[in-house]
């Protein structure tokens, strides 16, 4: 498309502002990190928000109270956010936020606060199950570690690799996968009527006990 | 360009935009009310300084200088969290607003903008879909059934609406093929006034879908039922005091503010002049650098005009109405605009 | 430069957490939101292996899972609501019977 006139910036502005910001000492042109520094602002990025994640997540399983869970697995779909920042999908990043942090935890922060559910109990069943769970979630977790550490041929990520665009994304998603993007919208739309009519009251119910 | 050298502009770059928007905040809240006050037939504040210029800054000091309550039964922690998040998110929208031209500046830095994202215009949505929570959670934890209610309508109506508001951006998006508002503007910059996404782009559906969702976002008139003192005692900032309260308050304005950069990037052309090539520009360098922040004030001021017109002229709705009004009109409007924009678009594909 | 590994162990140690939680939650609610760190875990691995192999359909895979995700986010929630109405108490070990 046609850039207008007075849009290109005139040789004259350009040699005025040259002559005006030369004395300063940051002028070289172009911004391109060095790949030392790269690396570094990179794992820093990364111990950063992943720390937040996991101390998100071990946040939500050490609180009692449901709504400080749902504000620690905010924290942690936010840092997610960021990891997917740094692995290159922005979009996905952008609709994690939108979708998940935005919409998702909305949703349970509401029900939280209309069922006003209080702090848990310890009860034997509880005691029975952490016995039985942290061992076995210990044990699966250090077999997937292991399956992780032993595979050969994973790459590195790095700050200066090409970012997926909405472009691609989009020409993907409309042409090869539409018929799955089709039926995932008539999911979304049973998934609306059946919230509806589940949440109700129904008829010949009765209503709660308070 | 070395990465302290970035950080040092972006440094200074969101302290001078910080301050510029705060100060526009307290701005906005005087505009508010010298027009509302001129729509009712009485002058505005017009004691504290000429024409009652200095007003905001009295306001903000009492607004400091009050007691500073925290009721007993209160849930301290999102208590305090909640005006915190709310100004937060009204906040950090600034920084992905470009407003004038890029090439203005040392080599290698954009200096009318905190930073350029591919996808600009998402991160704004996304902001304010995590400014929801300030509200949810100021209501829920200040142990008070009215802040409850209020604030648990007031995330409804926000959620409703937010969905209208992105809907209507989509039309925008599917012009100009991008989601950098960057590039958004420059797809304006053809013609002048007769480019701008609202007249040349054929949006002017789709402005005033945004229009109203933005009205119902940031709950003002005609959609501010759940805080309407007569109906909510204030909804879910009654037991805010002071500067919590003033935060809340700010956070409104910020937000009016930010909706009102983000329609005048999409459908008002940004920081073009409405005159486009038919006027030089001098060559003047700072007169070349600000005539564009010039035009992108302007255009947001008419905006946040338009907005405290509509306050001072309309009466409010009822809840029922506002919900059904949000999910049964505007809608399926958003949708036939994208509907409407993608069949002028197949039809009449843009020359590339 | 961060190898992908570390990515992938971050994602296996969200599912865990996950895991945990829900073994070991005993409020309906909490319980839910185990399983959705559970699938924000294998999100991260889906992008990470997008990375990997230079593909766009991890990604796509991902939107999917975030749309399944809100569907069931939704129901789920509705059926919470169902629930508590009917037994007034949202503790897992006393919701265990199907008659009152």
């Amino acid at each position: 498309m046609p850039r207008a006139r007075w849009v290109t910036i005139g040789r004259d502005f350009h040699e005025v502002r040259a002559a005006c910001f030369t004395f300063l000492p940051f002028n070289r042109p172009g911004f391109r990190p060095s790949p030392a520094r790269d690396g570094t602002m990179h794992l820093i990025l990364f111990i950063v928000f992943a720390g937040c994640c996991l101390a998100g997540a071990i946040n939500l399983l050490v609180q009692s109270h449901p709504i400080n869970s749902a504000l620690s697995l905010i924290v942690v779909m936010t840092s997610l956010a960021v990891l997917y920042l740094l692995l290159g999908a922005e979009f996905l990043a952008a609709a994690q936020i939108i979708v998940y942090a935005g919409a998702i935890m909305v949703l349970f922060t509401f029900v939280v606060m209309l069922l006003n559910a209080g702090r848990e109990e310890h009860t034997l069943g509880s005691r029975a199950a952490s016995a039985v769970g942290f061992p076995a979630v210990v044990a699966i977790l250090a077999v997937i570690a292991t399956v992780i550490l032993k595979a050969q041929g994973l790459g590195e990520a790095s700050l200066s690799d090409p970012i997926t665009t909405t472009d691609e994304l989009s020409k993907v998603l409309f042409r090869d996968l539409l018929l799955p993007f089709e039926l995932t919208s008539v999911l979304i739309l049973i998934a609306i009527l059946g919230a509806v009519a589940l949440a109700r009251h129904g008829d010949g119910e009765r209503p709660a006990a308070k | 360009m070395t990465i302290f050298h970035f950080f040092l502009w972006s440094l200074l770059k969101t302290a001078v935009i910080t301050v510029v928007l705060l100060m526009a905040v307290a701005y906005t809240v005087l505009l508010e009310r010298k027009l509302v006050g001129r729509i009712q037939n009485r002058w505005g504040p017009s004691r504290v300084g000429p024409f009652g210029l200095l007003q905001p800054l009295v306001d903000g000091a009492k607004s400091f200088l009050k007691e500073d309550i925290i009721p007993t039964g209160v849930y301290k922690p999102l208590y305090l969290l909640a005006p915190i998040l709310s100004l937060g998110c009204a906040l950090i929208s600034i920084a992905v607003v470009p407003f004038g031209e890029p090439d203005v500046g040392p080599a290698g830095v954009h200096l009318f903008e905190i930073s350029d994202v591919n996808v600009g215009l998402l991160v704004i949505l996304g902001v304010t879909s995590i400014g929801v929570y300030g509200i949810a959670l100021a209501g829920w934890s200040s142990n008070n059934k009215y802040s409850l209610l209020g604030s648990l309508r007031s995330s409804a109506q926000l959620i409703s609406y937010e969905l209208a508001l992105g809907l209507s951006l989509v039309g925008v998006v599917l012009r100009t093929g991008s989601l950098n508002l960057r590039v958004i503007v420059e797809h304006q910059a053809v013609h002048g006034l007769f480019s701008w996404n609202i007249f040349g782009g054929f949006q002017f559906v789709a402005f005033f879908i945004y229009l109203t969702a933005a009205y119902a976002e940031t709950n003002r008139s005609p959609f501010d039922l759940p805080e309407a003192e007569s109906e909510l005692t204030g909804g879910y900032h009654t037991e805010y005091s002071s500067m919590k309260f003033a935060m809340f308050f700010m956070s409104e304005y910020a937000n009016m503010i930010t909706v009102g950069c983000v329609a005048t990037l999409l459908f008002l052309g940004g920081w073009t002049s409405p005159f486009g090539d038919t006027i030089d520009r001098p060559a003047n360098l700072f007169v070349h650098a600000l005539l564009p922040i010039f035009w992108f004030v302007a255009k947001v001021f008419c905006f946040l005009f338009l907005y405290v017109w509509v306050r001072g002229t309309l009466p409010r709705f009822r809840y029922d109405q506002l919900m059904s009004f949000g999910w049964k009109y505007l809608m399926p409007l958003a949708i036939l605009n994208i509907i409407a924009t993608s069949l002028w678009l197949a039809y009449y594909p843009p020359a590339q | 430069m961060i190898p992908l590994s570390w990515y992938l162990l971050l994602s296996a140690a969200l599912f865990s957490l996950g895991v945990i939680g829900f073994l070991i939650k005993r409020n309906l609610i909490t319980v839910f939101m185990s399983i959705e760190l559970m699938l924000n875990g294998v999100n991260l691995s889906f992008v990470t292996f997008a990375h990997q192999w230079h593909t766009v359909k991890g990604q796509i895979f991902v939107f999917f899972v975030m749309m399944v995700a809100a569907a069931e986010a939704a129901v789920g929630l509705a059926i919470i609501i169902a629930v508590f109405r009917a037994r007034a108490t949202l503790a897992v070990d006393r919701i265990d019977l199907m008659k009152l």
